[in-house]
C-alpha cells in the first residue's frame, strides 16, 4: 500500500526551495488576523494507548479557505485532520484533551451528536472509496441517510455534486453503472461528490491524489481550487508541491507537534522554522 | 541422491500428492452417486419375465415364473449320498427370482441354483401386474370379465388395458372425493368443534353463536352425505370388473380389476415401448403418493417434505444467525466473554445431531409446545396441537444445529469489509446501525448465503433428531394444502432421508424395497445439489457485484 504512493511523492516533490517559490508565487498574501476563523484547536493532545500521537497542538483555521497540512510521514497530520470529524472515535485505545471548537461550538462535548457533526464536516480518504453501488447512489447516499425520498430533489442533487466534482459530462450516460467500474481519479471525484451532495461547511481531505496518476491529481487541484468558494477545505499531503499550489495556509507539523503555520506564501518562502527550512528544502526528507 | 533431494526441493512430489488427492475425492464423489444412480434408476426398466421348470432337491419340478433380479456365484460343499466322508466343494452359479404372486406363493422373492433350471423360455404373453396389494403379479391372462359378460381369447387383453384404465379413472374420482372434498369437510368439522369448545370454555351461555355452529355442522353434514351416496356408487361400479389369471403351476384365479395399477407383458414390448414405460414408472415414483407400506408408489410426500422443511429451516436460520454475529463482531465489546460466545458456537457445531433431537423434544416440543397449547388451543385439550412433534419444531431444531455455520460465516463475512468503505459511510453522517444496514451488510450478503448453503447442505441430509421431532413413515396429508391456513406447521411429515432408512431397515420385503432404497437415495443426493447450486448461484451473481470493492 506505502510503495506506489511514495514512489509518486518521490517523483512529484521537488528538491529545491526556489521551485516552490516559484509555485506560491502569485498567490495573494493572506493575514489570519483578517479572516473568519471556522474551526479552531486549543491544546489538544491525543493518546493511542500510551503512545502520545498529538502534542499541545493549537491553530485556527480560517472559513473558506484552503488550509494544507505538510510534514513527514507518521507526524500526525492525519490523526489531527482526523479529529475534526472525530472519525477517531472509531478507534478504542484514542483518548485525548484539550477542545477542538467548529465555530463556537466544541465538537468533542457530549451532547453533540456525532452523525450531525459528520454531516458538517465532510472527509475524502486518501484511497478512493465508492461503495460498490451505482454512481447515482454513491452520491444519494448522504441525502437518503438524511431521509430524502423524492426522485427529482435527489436528481437535482446528484447532478449538481457531480458537476461541482467536475466528473458530470464524463459519468452523466452511465449513472446507473456500478462506481467501482470507474478509474481511480474518476472514482475519487466520485468520492467528492458524494461529500459535497450534503452540502457540508468544512471538507477534510486526506491526501485525495496519493494515489492517482499526474493528470488526475491536476483534475483534484483545479477541483480543490473551485470549491474553496463555497467550503472550508483541510487537506493533508505529502506532496509539498500539491501543498503550495492549492493551499493558502500551510502547517508544518513533526512528531506530533506543530512546528510552524502561516499564509502558503510566507510559509514556503521564508519558513521562519530552521526545521521547516530543512524539510521543505529536502534536507529532510 | 542430491538428485532425489532437488526434486524433493522443487515442490513437484507436493503437487502430484495434492493432485491425487484431489483426484481420489473426486473419483469418489462421482462414483458413490454413479453407483445409486445406476442402482436407483435402472428400478424403473421393465425387466423381461422368464419361465422355467425348477428341479427341486427331491427331484420334483416346479414351473416357476418372474424376473430375474440377481446372479451370484458362491462355493458350497455338498457331500455325495452315499460317500459322505468325500465331500467336495464345487462351484455354483445362483439366481435371485422375483416371482411375485406373495398371496398364492407365499415368497415373492426366491434363490434358485442355475443347474435346476431347466425349459428355460420367454413367452410373449406373460403378464406383469402391478397391483394395490400383495405386490407385483406374474402370470397369464386367461379371461375378463366385464359388466357381466366374460371376453375370452384374441382381443381380451386390449378390453383388460381398458378396463384398467376405466378403473383407475374411477379411484381417481373416488380419492379426489375421499382426500379433497371430504377432506376438506372434516377439516372445516374439527374447526367447528373447536369452535364451540371455545365458546364453551370462555363459558359464553348465548345460545345464537351455538345455533351458528349446529346450522354450519348440518349444512356440512348434508353436504358430506350426498359425497357418500356418490362414493357408494363410484365403488359399486369399480368392484364390478375382474379378471381371471393362470399362475405358472396352472391354478387358475380370479381377481378384481380395481386392485391393478398397470398391466403389461414386458417380453412383448420394443425398446420404445420399454423408453415410454420407463418414463412413466420414473414419472410416476416422483409425483405418487407411496403404497404398500412405503415399498411400492412415488416419494413425492417426502421430496416435498423434505424441501419444505429446508426452506423454514432456513427463514429461521439465516435472521438469527446473522443477528447473533452482527452483534458478536459489530457491537460486543472484544473480550473474554465474546471469546468464550465464540468458542461455545463453533464448539456447538460439532455436537451430535441427536442431542440436538432430543433437545428438540424436551424443549420444544414439550416445554414450549405445551404451553402453546395451554394458552392458545385450550378448546384442543387434551390433544396436542404444538405439544407435539411437527414441520415447525423439526425446521427450528435443524436451525439450532446449523445456526452456528451461519454465524461463522457472516462474520468472515463482515470482517472482509474493508474498513474505509465503513469510514466512508460514516463519514457521510450515516450512523453505525444505517453504515451497517445500507452498505456493510449488502456486502455480507455472499458470505451469508455461503453459511447459508453450508446450512442447508447440512439440514437436508439430517435425519437422526427429525425422528424424534416431527417425521413420520407415512403422514396422511402434505403439510401445505387448500384449506386455511395453507401452510400447517404443526402436521408431521414425511423426509427423504428417513424415508431411506423406513424403505431400506423397517419394511416388511427387504428384497423389492432395496432399489427404492438407492432411488430415493439418489434424489436425497439430487435435491440437495439443486438446493446448493440454487444458493451458490445467487451468491456468485451478488459476489461479482461486490468484488471490486472487497479489493480494497
Amino acid at each position: 500500500m506505502k510503495g506506489p504512493e511514495e514512489e509518486i511523492v518521490k517523483n512529484d516533490t521537488p528538491t529545491h526551495a526556489m521551485d516552490l517559490g516559484a509555485v506560491v508565487k502569485g498567490t495573494p498574501e493572506y493575514n489570519l488576523e483578517d479572516e473568519d476563523i471556522c474551526l479552531s484547536v486549543n491544546n489538544f493532545n491525543l493518546y493511542y494507548g500510551d503512545k502520545q500521537a498529538l502534542n499541545n497542538i493549537s491553530l485556527k483555521i480560517p472559513e473558506k479557505r484552503v488550509m494544507a497540512f505538510i510534514g513527514p510521514s507518521g507526524c500526525g497530520k492525519s490523526t489531527l485532520l482526523r479529529c475534526f470529524n472525530r472519525m477517531n472515535d472509531l478507534i478504542d485505545s484514542v483518548r485525548i484533551g484539550g477542545e477542538i471548537k467548529l465555530y463556537d461550538q466544541d465538537i468533542y462535548e457530549k451532547s453533540i451528536n456525532v452523525a450531525e457533526l459528520r454531516r458538517r464536516v465532510g472527509m475524502v480518504f486518501q484511497k478512493p472509496n465508492p461503495f460498490p453501488k451505482s454512481i447515482y447512489e454513491n452520491v444519494a447516499y448522504g441525502l437518503r441517510i438524511q431521509g430524502v425520498k423524492s426522485r427529482r430533489a435527489l436528481d437535482a442533487v446528484v447532478e449538481k455534486s457531480l458537476r461541482g466534482a467536475a466528473l458530470w459530462d464524463e459519468v452523466a450516460d452511465r449513472l446507473h453503472d456500478n462506481a467501482m467500474g470507474l478509474s481511480g481519479g474518476q472514482q475519487q471525484r466520485l468520492v467528492i461528490a458524494r461529500a459535497i451532495a450534503i452540502e457540508p461547511e468544512v471538507l477534510l481531505l486526506d491526501e485525495p491524489a496519493s494515489a492517482l496518476d499526474p493528470i488526475s491529481t491536476l483534475k483534484i487541484e483545479e477541483l480543490i481550487y473551485e470549491l474553496k468558494s463555497e467550503y472550508t477545505i483541510v487537506i493533508v499531503t505529502h506532496n509539498m508541491q500539491q501543498a503550495a499550489r492549492v493551499s493558502d495556509y500551510t502547517a508544518y507539523m513533526y512528531m506530533g507537534k506543530l512546528i510552524e503555520y502561516s499564509d502558503t506564501n510566507t510559509l514556503f518562502t521564508k519558513p521562519k522554522q530552521k526545521m521547516t527550512e530543512d524539510y521543505i528544502t529536502g534536507r529532510y526528507g | 541422491m542430491a538428485k532425489l533431494k532437488h526434486w524433493f526441493a522443487s515442490g513437484t512430489p507436493y503437487i502430484w500428492l495434492n493432485a491425487g488427492a484431489v483426484s481420489l475425492s473426486l473419483i469418489m464423489v462421482f462414483g458413490l452417486v454413479a453407483l445409486i444412480a445406476v442402482r436407483g434408476l435402472t428400478h424403473f426398466w421393465p425387466a423381461s419375465a422368464i419361465a422355467f421348470d425348477y428341479l427341486e432337491e427331491d427331484g420334483s419340478l416346479t414351473p416357476m415364473m418372474g424376473e430375474l433380479v440377481d446372479t451370484e456365484t458362491v462355493i458350497t460343499s455338498v457331500p455325495a449320498v452315499d460317500q459322505p466322508e468325500t465331500a467336495k466343494e464345487t462351484v455354483i452359479k445362483r439366481h435371485l427370482i422375483k416371482q411375485g404372486n406373495r398371496d398364492h406363493a407365499g415368497l415373492d422373492f426366491r434363490w434358485v441354483n442355475e443347474k435346476g433350471m431347466e425349459n428355460r423360455h420367454y413367452p410373449e404373453e406373460i403378464m406383469v401386474i402391478e397391483r394395490r396389494e400383495w405386490g407385483n403379479f406374474y402370470g397369464y391372462l386367461k379371461s375378463v370379465n366385464v359388466g357381466a359378460v366374460t371376453h375370452e381369447g384374441r382381443d381380451h387383453w386390449e378390453i383388460f388395458q381398458s378396463a384398467i384404465d376405466r378403473s383407475l379413472d374411477l379411484i381417481g374420482r373416488i380419492r379426489h372425493i375421499e382426500k379433497d372434498l371430504i377432506g376438506a369437510i372434516n377439516y372445516k368439522m374439527e374447526q367447528l368443534r373447536l369452535d364451540e369448545r371455545g365458546l364453551e370454555l370462555r363459558g359464553v351461555m348465548d345460545p345464537e353463536p351455538f345455533a351458528k355452529i349446529q346450522n354450519a355442522r348440518a349444512a356440512l353434514q348434508e353436504e358430506y352425505n350426498g359425497y357418500t351416496g356418490e362414493l357408494e356408487a363410484l365403488y359399486k361400479q369399480l368392484n364390478k370388473d375382474s379378471y381371471i389369471a393362470m399362475l405358472a403351476d396352472g391354478r387358475e384365479v380370479t381377481m378384481p380389476v380395481a386392485k391393478v395399477v398397470r398391466a403389461y407383458r414386458p417380453n412383448e414390448m420394443s425398446f420404445l415401448d420399454k423408453c415410454g414405460f420407463y418414463l412413466i414408472k420414473f414419472w410416476e415414483f416422483l409425483s405418487d403418493d407411496p403404497r404398500e407400506a412405503n415399498t411400492e408408489g412415488g416419494i413425492f410426500p417426502a421430496i416435498f417434505g423434505t424441501v419444505l422443511m429446508v426452506i423454514i429451516m432456513a427463514i429461521f436460520v439465516t435472521p438469527f444467525g446473522v443477528l447473533a454475529a452482527v452483534y458478536l463482531h459489530e457491537y460486543a465489546e472484544q473480550g473474554l466473554i465474546t471469546r468464550t460466545i465464540r468458542i461455545a458456537v463453533n464448539n456447538l457445531a460439532g455436537v451430535p445431531s441427536i442431542v440436538y433431537g432430543v433437545f428438540g423434544l424436551g424443549f420444544l416440543v414439550y416445554f414450549l409446545g405445551g404451553n402453546i397449547d395451554r394458552l392458545f388451543f385450550p378448546e384442543n385439550h387434551p390433544a396436542p396441537t404444538f405439544g407435539t412433534p411437527g414441520l415447525m419444531w423439526a425446521s427450528i431444531t435443524l436451525a439450532i444445529l446449523t445456526v452456528p455455520v451461519v454465524i461463522v460465516a457472516t462474520e468472515e463475512g463482515l470482517s472482509r469489509v474493508p474498513r474505509d468503505i465503513r469510514e466512508g459511510s460514516l463519514a457521510l453522517g450515516a450512523t453505525k446501525a444505517e453504515t451497517l444496514w445500507r452498505t456493510v451488510l449488502p456486502m455480507t450478503a455472499p458470505a451469508m448465503i455461503t453459511g447459508l448453503i453450508l446450512a442447508v447442505a447440512r439440514a437436508a441430509g439430517e435425519v437422526a433428531p427429525l425422528m424424534l421431532v416431527g417425521v413420520v413413515k407415512l403422514a396422511p396429508s402434505l403439510p401445505l394444502d387448500g384449506n386455511a391456513p395453507f401452510l400447517h406447521l404443526d402436521r408431521k411429515f414425511m423426509h427423504l432421508g428417513f424415508h431411506i432408512y423406513d424403505v431400506g431397515f423397517q419394511s416388511p420385503n427387504v428384497e423389492a424395497a432395496r432399489p427404492l432404497v438407492y432411488a430415493t437415495a439418489f434424489f436425497l443426493v439430487v435435491i440437495i445439489i439443486i438446493l446448493n447450486l440454487t444458493a451458490i448461484w445467487i451468491r456468485n451473481r451478488l459476489r461479482e457485484k461486490y468484488r471490486a470493492a472487497e479489493q480494497h
